[in-house]
């Protein structure tokens, strides 16, 4: 896959889009985020708090044969009243360009803690999900997710 | 270039009151992540869309925060709890300040 033949028709390229994408990647050697970027972006947000372990249930797939289209579904526990409620779900990604993926902000009205999404991963790499309680109590959780096509040659 | 993204939710036209309803959503959009470049080498601005909210009688009740690395045609889902009959807004606003809506009705009981 190389640009000209990307740059074809659109339809072309936004079929060829991200593997264009990550080729020109490899090429620029652009700097990809790492582990202490994600936890920067954490410190910017919450300071040297800690994070607990559980309650986040993060669901990627172990490998994704496409890089372009992950889903990823979180669920955390909670039981979504007024007073005890999930706030914010923040996901990073510490080998992606960017280190961020998306920010949730949940309410009570929602019942339930979940939402799945789809994502780009350029290659191998973890996820990093936080979770912020009403109450502030910070969790965390991680996954690896293997990506075979669509990644810097996984 | 581009067509107008076009939205498509998914939300039961019923429910009970206290069900747990999931509601999915999916908005046609090529998510340009400002990462790639074209044939000349140049990079291709990024234009993503930035924020999804949905709101239930004009009460906020969920919302995401999109970064480049969302997929194509980004999809979304989340849960409500029905208690009362009315009509949802999804809203999604996108980079060069376009906003692209979707109204539902559910009606609880």
């Amino acid at each position: 896959m190389d640009f000209q033949q990307a740059g074809l028709s659109r339809r072309n390229a936004l079929k060829a889009g991200a593997f264009a994408a990550v080729a020109s990647l490899l090429g620029a050697k652009l700097a990809f985020a790492d582990e202490k970027t994600v936890a920067n972006e954490l410190k910017k947000l919450y300071g040297d708090k800690a994070f607990a372990a559980g309650k986040i249930k993060l669901d990627v797939p172990e490998i994704a044969e496409n890089g372009l289209v992950v889903p990823i579904n979180i669920e955390v526990e909670s039981p979504m009243t007024d007073a005890d409620y999930v706030k914010a779900v923040h996901v990073y990604a510490d080998g992606n360009p960017l280190p961020g993926i998306v920010s949730y902000s949940f309410t009570p009205a929602c019942g339930k803690a979940s939402a799945a999404t789809r994502m780009r991963l350029a290659q191998t790499q973890n996820i990093v999900c936080v979770a912020e309680m009403s109450n502030g109590a910070l969790h965390m959780a991680k996954a690896n997710v293997k990506v075979t096509i669509g990644g810097c040659g996984g | 270039m581009s067509t107008k993204p076009t939205p498509r939710v998914r939300v039961p036209a019923k429910a009970a009151a206290g069900e747990m309803i999931e509601i999915k959503t999916l908005i046609s959009h090529e998510m340009e992540s400002g990462q790639r470049k074209d044939a000349k080498g140049e990079t291709i601005p990024r234009k993503i869309i930035n924020k999804f909210s949905a709101s239930f009688n004009g009460k906020p009740v969920f919302s995401a925060d999109w970064h480049p690395a969302i997929s194509a045609n980004p999809y979304q889902s989340f849960f409500f709890k029905a208690t009362e009959s009315g009509e949802f807004t999804f809203t999604w606003k996108d980079d060069d300040g376009s906003e692209y809506t979707a109204k539902n009705k559910l009606t609880v009981g």
